[in-house]
């Protein structure tokens, strides 16, 4: 078991020149075999290895990341928090990943920071206002946090934003979400591969699979750069390649991967205490703590996985943020970056079994992965374990796609893709 | 930015662009032929390449032409530009 | 008044008539035109100019260059104030004023150096580790975090200034205006190549400005006149100065920032910042190097500084940046400072190398003038707080891991140190490169070109004057010659051969106060100075198994600041690669992300803010409709009239004029923004009818119909009329928000499915004034204004179309309706619509002829039962859900028909539209709300639907609703719920079709 983290401990440490701290988890080689392997070491991969354990006491398994944990989506995000979704489906499933995140910086003892700042989506025009009170009603009868703001609660609440009416864009009012907000990304992942590693989990980094070894319709391990690891099981979580992997085993999904841009200005003192988001305008925006103001722009249009990020993009986005908050116009970008965003046709994410026994696929979250996190992990972990999903994701299978079950959450990007 | 080849108009800015996805997807002549899997796989499952992809592209604001495009999407090294009934380049 | 003490009495390349005041933390200072904000500073003796980001030590002036760490400051007050500018890159003009930024009340004594004192309990990621308990108090310890971060304010005022942008082609765009940069762009600009050189500092010359060198036998700097002189000779060769390449992005696309305002202060008659986008068929990168520091302990205290930087301040400010220095270094570059210092009469105590047996050229230079050199030697200690007040130095042992002998303390208020130079390789790391790293020079290097880019001079790895040039001249040709040009014969310009020893690798300097324990107790040496990173705190990711340089950054902020870790990314990976026991090769390098300095938000967003962010469409009759007084509503990018209040009137009250009138008289709607799609060609009714639902091969000319069309998934896309204007040409209408779409969606299916239909699209929607007369008297009206259209109900039937003259203009009418009732929608040339409007208006007005807008529009079509697009339709919707089963044709293949097959689209309990009618007539149902069946005292409640339109309906004198409801069509007459925040409302299930279901009132 690991030493606690605590003021205490950091006090402790503190004398004795923190030479004391523990690994908050291990480097192990890989076994010759494991009950699960895991392919990928981001959030929803680790989360699932966590709450195998701790839910299900499968323990002996396997996270198997190409690069360092954490690397792909899950440290690229702007860390945005939130379940005001649309369908029931959605709404149930995220709101449950935001109940996990309410508790999680105690139940994986690792301060992942989560700042529930409130969640504005703004409206510009009447159609908008339709839609964000469709949300905010369906999201409430939910039993969901959903509220309308008027252009003056807005004013109110966010005194930088242009509230006037001869804006461009005016904005005729917002919804909020108060439980959502922001959370420390990295932390996410970091706590709970120490947590999993607590559980005995093994975290293998800078090992890079190359093959999923069937025999016959049933998987039986996976080739990696390290080597040949055996498993009974296998879970595909590799956002931003979800479908590269899948095809080693065969597979064919309805996910196209596209970049999705995010950038930072230098810090400067607090202007912004909770999140904005506009549709119209293509922007979301929220302060760090270290003062940095984060902000996404739309997904890119082609498929890309280089995670490059352009220029035209940044030109398009402080055009975006500077309408939206003019005084920002003096503020400088300090760093631009790109990520590989999965994306299904209906905007929502695969929860699945696959046609291969013993082969799970958890991708396609599109820009929504990192508030999906704890909640994606819980689900997998279970539909993993019991061989068959969890009501929370039974709606997210892959079977949708063939009888028109989709759950179309377009809308629910904010950003209208 | 990308400066795309358009077969009809030479090089222009990507922004003149818009994206149309995978290529030679062909629509079934006969969509009661296909059972609901088979249906589902023509509107829905892409190959999604990490590597040379064939892809169309529209000049929108351009000749509003559609052609075909090889590109990497490792790299974003562009390959062959051809219009659309011509073969894929070997 | 001068009060720069710190002036020496010549020297530098500052104009000494030209006296320029400014202020600085609220003191009045003088400076000299040439001077940086910096070199003033110092030149005043101002030390502490900031403190540190997190412990908010006492920071001095680090640098002389955009690597600067410490002295951000906040640039002038009110509208044009700037946070988080460097010093060292601000140039000084009259009238300046700055101060230090995220200190409290003062650089001098700030509060929030009490962090200093619990440093110990604030280790590299402490946060992760502490303040969980109690659970909901983190945001209570996250504002006071908040607070104390950040650095400086956002301005609170309107930008008073204009950004705009440049889009540019070069044959050779260079990057650096340095010996390497100047040597290469001559060599491409002599052979007839296109090219931009761009330097990021006011001047060209690069390190020669701070250096006092030689080329072709003549002062380094008169090489840079003369060659800047030839440069801007030629016609095809354009030098932007003050401009920085910022980006290089995808196909040698690359993003430069120009300053152009250098007295912000001051308003400009022009753009205050320049974005370039520049397409180069080659580049190449002169971007030079930036110091290292060494890192030993305490050594951020106000008054250490870079090595390099202290013979910038001499040589071209003219500035001393101390009475007494102490050179510290690992290599011979220093000794060039050392001599610079020594030139200017400033006393060099002492030269501290951490080499045995030193040798060359420059350090003999040193030896000779009595300067005394310490070699295998090192700082051991930086005494003093606010200022450097003297060092101790210590001998070191064979391996130089440790102190092998007593310290000597040496008095001094400068210490310059130096521990090599990195290349900037920033920007071949952007265009995809990889470094490598070179055991050399202990420093990455760059890789091979993966775009048309090549690395020239220092930022190559190549460090002497002479190699430089040589470098930059070979690049320079190379360039050019791949560009398609004829390199001409000029020789590359020559300066003299100085040798100079190997540096040696020393990453963490052991302090003397330590009796040899681990590194990384008590003093702080630091790595990344401006995050405040420490030896200590990248040991202890390492120890925590944050193994990859990734995960250090992100636990210790290593290089994440605005600085982007310039000076400290290369140690803080050597510190790491000795914690994990690798080579700093196998640690890796950290991908280099634009931009390489930050870019201000105004201009990257240029001219696209404002008015001109989105361009609003308008319809000709725009002015008109403003005029009478009309509110507007935001539709896509158009502008339409959202309804005409008169003086006095409520919304609702001009909602309910409107109606009636266009029930009881004429109505008249401006409906030009709808989509208008040109269709011709001799397959255009077989392509028609492979996109529409319904039937279209034998519509008649002259005739309209009115199409559904889906996604190839069988939802809803988009509905509108068209009319067959001839055999082969069809006029098609679409939804105002759809109209691109629609037309992009026709072209795609033709073209890349069908290439075989002879049809060809055209959008119209611009060619034509587009107004609807509605109401009982519109056959009135109309016949005050046509003479050859017989608009007898027979001769001209509903759902036809006929071309005439309106009011003496060229019309197209078409018979279609929208409200219900007898409706005549007049198309004409659009630069004709307000003049029809005008005469429609003036002679319908004993008619009652009354304008409405979308709201009205919408309540009428309501009344019917009509469906909009995008509102009772959501991306989710088939024909069948609407009801709409009539307009699906069984007979023919169509786009999305084999869709509504699909399990999911046939099953039971699907949405469809429905009516509904609140149970108090009064009552108007939100829009939005969500319906139940069986209400609960709270959520959470099973939702069957929501309400997607919804108005008073002064026609039926009660409200009305449209809905789409799970299974409604089998629940007429049952009653739901509407349960909003503050009330529920109970609603009755009915029929969409609240106003004349027999269509009785369509023929007038």
């Amino acid at each position: 078991m690991k030493s606690k983290y605590s003021i205490f401990s950091l006090v402790r440490n503190a004398m004795g020149y923190h030479q004391g701290w523990e690994q908050a988890w291990r480097s192990p080689e890989p076994k010759p075999e494991y009950d699960v392997i895991i392919i990928g070491g981001g959030g929803h991969g680790l989360a699932t290895a966590y709450y195998l354990a701790k839910e299900h006491g499968i323990t002996n398994v396997a996270v198997i990341e190409k690069g360092w944990i954490g690397g792909g989506n899950t440290g690229r995000n702007t860390t945005i928090i939130r379940s005001n979704y649309l369908w029931d489906e959605s709404a149930r499933l995220y709101d449950m990943s935001l109940k996990l995140y309410e508790g999680l910086s105690q139940d994986l003892n690792f301060n992942i920071m989560l700042s529930q700042r409130g969640v504005l989506n703004l409206a510009h025009n009447l159609h908008d206002l339709r839609e964000i009170s469709r949300r905010v009603n369906a999201i409430r009868l939910n039993g969901i946090d959903s509220e309308m703001l008027s252009t003056a609660d807005v004013q109110a609440m966010v005194p930088i934003l242009d509230c006037s009416k001869n804006a461009r864009y005016p904005i005729l009012g917002a919804s909020l979400q108060k439980r959502g907000g922001v959370a420390r990304h990295d932390g996410v992942a970091w706590g709970y591969a120490r947590a999993a590693d607590a559980r005995g989990i093994d975290i293998i980094q800078k090992c890079e699979v190359t093959g999923i070894m069937r025999d016959g319709d049933t998987v039986t391990g996976v080739e990696t750069s390290r080597g040949t690891i055996k498993a009974k099981k296998v879970a595909i979580v590799t956002a931003g390649h979800t479908s590269h992997v899948a095809a080693m085993a065969g597979l064919r999904l309805p996910i196209e991967s596209f970049p999705l841009q995010a950038m930072v200005s230098e810090p400067i003192k607090p202007i912004l205490d909770c999140v904005v988001m506009s549709g119209a305008v293509h922007a979301y925006i929220s302060q760090s703590d270290r003062g940095e103001m984060v902000m996404g722009a739309g997904i890119d249009h082609f498929i890309s996985y280089t995670q490059k990020s352009t220029l035209a993009v940044v030109e398009q986005q402080m055009a975006a943020v500077t309408k939206l908050i003019p005084i920002l116009s003096r503020l400088r970008l300090m760093r631009q970056w790109a990520g590989i965003v999965d994306t299904c046709p209906d905007a929502s994410p695969i929860v699945s079994k696959t046609p291969v026994e013993g082969l799970y696929v958890n991708g396609g979250w599109g820009t929504g992965g990192f508030k999906g996190t704890p909640g994606s992990g819980w689900v997998f972990a279970h539909t993993i374990a019991q061989d068959r999903p969890h009501a929370l994701n039974a709606p997210f299978a892959l079977e949708r796609f063939t009888t028109g079950a989709l759950i179309d959450e377009h809308g629910a990007a904010a950003v209208a893709h | 930015m990308f400066l795309i080849n358009c077969p009809w108009c030479g090089e222009r800015d990507e922004e003149e662009f818009a994206y149309g996805g995978e290529a030679h997807i062909v629509r079934p002549k006969d969509p009661d032929a296909l059972n609901d899997e088979e249906w589902a796989d023509y509107l829905f499952m892409r190959k999604n390449t990490k590597g040379n992809y064939l892809e169309r592209w529209n000049h929108a604001h351009g000749c509003r032409r559609w052609f075909n495009m090889q590109r990497n999407t490792a790299t974003h090294e562009f390959g062959a530009v051809y219009k659309i009934g011509e073969k894929p380049p070997k | 008044m001068s009060t720069s003490r710190n002036r020496l009495a010549e020297g530098g390349r500052i104009e000494r008539t030209k006296t320029l005041a400014f202020t600085f933390n609220g003191r009045r200072y003088t400076g000299f035109e040439g001077d940086t904000l910096a070199s003033a500073l110092l030149a005043n003796g101002v030390k502490a100019l900031a403190r540190s980001f997190k412990y908010h030590r006492p920071r001095g002036l680090y640098s002389a260059g955009v690597e600067e760490p410490n002295a951000v400051v906040q640039l002038e007050n009110g509208a044009r104030t700037r946070p988080n500018l460097q010093a060292t890159e601000i140039e000084l003009y009259d009238g300046l004023s700055a101060k230090s930024v995220n200190c409290w009340p003062s650089v001098e004594f700030d509060i929030g150096a009490i962090n200093s004192l619990a440093a110990r309990l604030l280790p590299a990621g402490f946060y992760y580790k502490t303040f969980m308990w109690p659970k909901s108090f983190w945001m209570t310890y996250e504002k006071v975090i908040r607070n104390a971060a950040g650095l400086g304010t956002a301005p609170k005022l309107p930008d008073p200034d204009t950004y705009d942008k440049m889009h540019e082609h070069a044959d050779v765009l260079v990057v650096g205006g340095g010996p390497s940069g100047l040597a290469a762009a001559l060599a491409a600009g002599r052979s007839g190549a296109r090219v931009i050189l761009a330097d990021q500092e006011g001047e060209l010359g690069g390190r020669m400005l701070s250096e006092n060198e030689t080329i072709d036998g003549k002062p380094a700097m008169q090489w840079v006149e003369d060659a800047t002189r030839e440069l801007t000779a030629m016609d095809d060769v354009r030098i932007l100065t003050r401009t920085t390449a910022f980006g290089y992005y995808d196909q040698n696309y690359l993003g430069l920032l120009e300053r152009r305002h250098i007295n912000v202060a001051r308003p400009l008659p022009h753009s205050s910042e320049r974005l370039w986008r520049v397409r180069a068929r080659q580049v190449v990168l002169a971007t030079g190097a930036i110091e290292r520091p060494l890192v030993f302990a305490n050594n951020d205290r106000p008054g250490v500084m870079l090595a390099g930087a202290l013979r910038s301040y001499v040589t071209r400010y003219g500035v001393s940046p101390g009475k007494k220095t102490v050179i510290f270094t690992n290599n011979d570059d220093a000794y060039r400072s050392a001599l610079a210092l020594d030139d200017a009469g400033i006393s060099v105590a002492a030269v501290v190398d951490l080499r045995n047996d030193p040798d060359g050229p420059l350090v003999d230079a040193v030896r000779a003038r009595d300067i005394s050199v310490f070699d295998g030697w090192a700082i051991t200690a930086v005494i003093g707080k606010m200022a450097v007040k003297a060092v101790e130095i210590s001998e070191l042992s064979a391996d130089s891991e440790n102190v092998s002998g007593p310290a000597k303390r040496i008095d001094c208020d400068v210490v310059g140190s130096s521990g090599g130079w990195n290349p900037v390789v920033h920007l071949h790391s952007q265009s995809g490169g990889k470094a490598r790293f070179d055991e050399t020079i202990q420093s990455f290097v760059p890789g091979p070109s993966v775009q048309k880019e090549q690395s020239a001079g220092a930022c190559a790895g190549t460090f002497s004057l002479k190699d430089c040039l040589k470098s930059g001249h070979d690049v320079g040709k190379a360039a050019a010659k791949l560009a398609g040009f004829t390199p001409s014969r000029h020789k590359q310009p020559v300066a003299d051969t100085v040798f100079e020893a190997p540096l040696q690798a020393l990453w963490i300097v052991p302090s003397s106060n330590l009796d040899n324990r681990a590194k990384g107790f008590g003093a702080k040496h630091f790595v990344d100075i401006h995050s405040d990173v420490s030896v200590a705190d990248i040991e202890l990711a390492a120890r925590e198994g944050y193994h990859s340089v990734e995960h250090v950054k992100r636990y210790t902020a290593l290089g994440m600041g605005p600085d982007q870790g310039k000076t400290g990314n290369i140690p803080g990976m050597a510190v790491l690669g000795q914690a994990l026991g690798q080579p700093i090769a196998e640690v890796g390098t950290t991908t280099f992300r634009p931009p390489f300095t930050p870019v201000t938000y105004g201009a990257l967003a240029g001219r696209d803010i404002g008015e001109f962010s989105d361009p609003a469409r308008k319809t000709a009759m725009h002015h008109w409709h403003e005029a009478a007084g009309a509110l507007f509503e935001d539709v896509g990018q158009w502008k339409r009239p959202w309804y005409y209040p008169k003086p006095g009137e409520t919304m609702q009250d001009a909602l309910n004029r409107e109606c009636l009138a266009a029930r009881n008289a004429i109505g008249i709607l401006d409906a030009s923004t709808l989509g208008k799609i040109d269709i011709q060609g001799p397959d255009a009714a077989e392509f028609i009818n492979r996109i529409y639902t319904n039937a279209w091969i034998k519509l008649g000319v002259g005739k309209c119909r009115y199409g559904l069309m889906l996604g190839e998934d069988a939802m809803v896309m988009d509905d509108g009329v068209t009319a067959r204007l001839g055999d082969n040409h069809f006029h098609m209408t679409t939804t105002t928000g759809n109209a691109a779409r629609v037309l992009g969606w026709l072209e795609e299916w033709l073209q890349t499915e069908w290439p075989e239909l002879q049809v060809y699209c055209n959008s119209v929607t611009e060619y034509w004034s587009t107004m609807t007369i509605c109401g009982p008297r519109a056959g009135d009206l109309m016949a005050e204004f046509t003479t050859d259209i017989d608009l007898d109900k027979e001769a001209f039937p509903f759902m036809s179309f006929r071309e005439g003259t309106v009011g003496g203009i060229p019309a197209r009418v078409f018979r279609i309706s929208f409200t219900g009732e007898l409706s005549y929608e007049i198309n004409v040339p659009a630069n004709m619509g307000l003049a029809l409007w005008t005469a429609l208006m003036n002679a319908g007005e004993k008619y009652g002829i009354t304008p409405y807008g979308t709201e009205t529009m919408h309540i009428l079509r309501a009344e019917k039962g009509y469906i909009i697009v995008g509102q009772e339709t959501d991306g989710t919707m088939t024909p069948l859900d609407l009801g709409m089963d009539w307009i699906v044709s069984k007979k023919k293949d169509f786009i999305g028909r084999r869709s509504l097959s699909r399990a999911d689209c046939v099953r039971e309990g699907r949405k469809q539209l429905v009516g509904l009618l609140t149970t108090n007539p009064a009552e108007v149902l939100p829009e939005g709300a969500q319906l139940v069946a069986d209400l609960k005292p709270a959520p959470p409640m099973d939702m069957i639907g929501h309400v997607t339109s919804s108005y008073y309906s002064a026609t039926l004198g009660r409200s009305i609703a449209l809905a789409v409801v799970k299974d409604g069509r089998n629940r007429m007459g049952e009653t739901i719920h509407a349960p909003m925040e503050d009330k529920t409302m109970d609603c009755e299930i009915v029929d969409p079709v609240f106003f004349d279901k027999e269509g009785s009132r369509i023929d007038g």
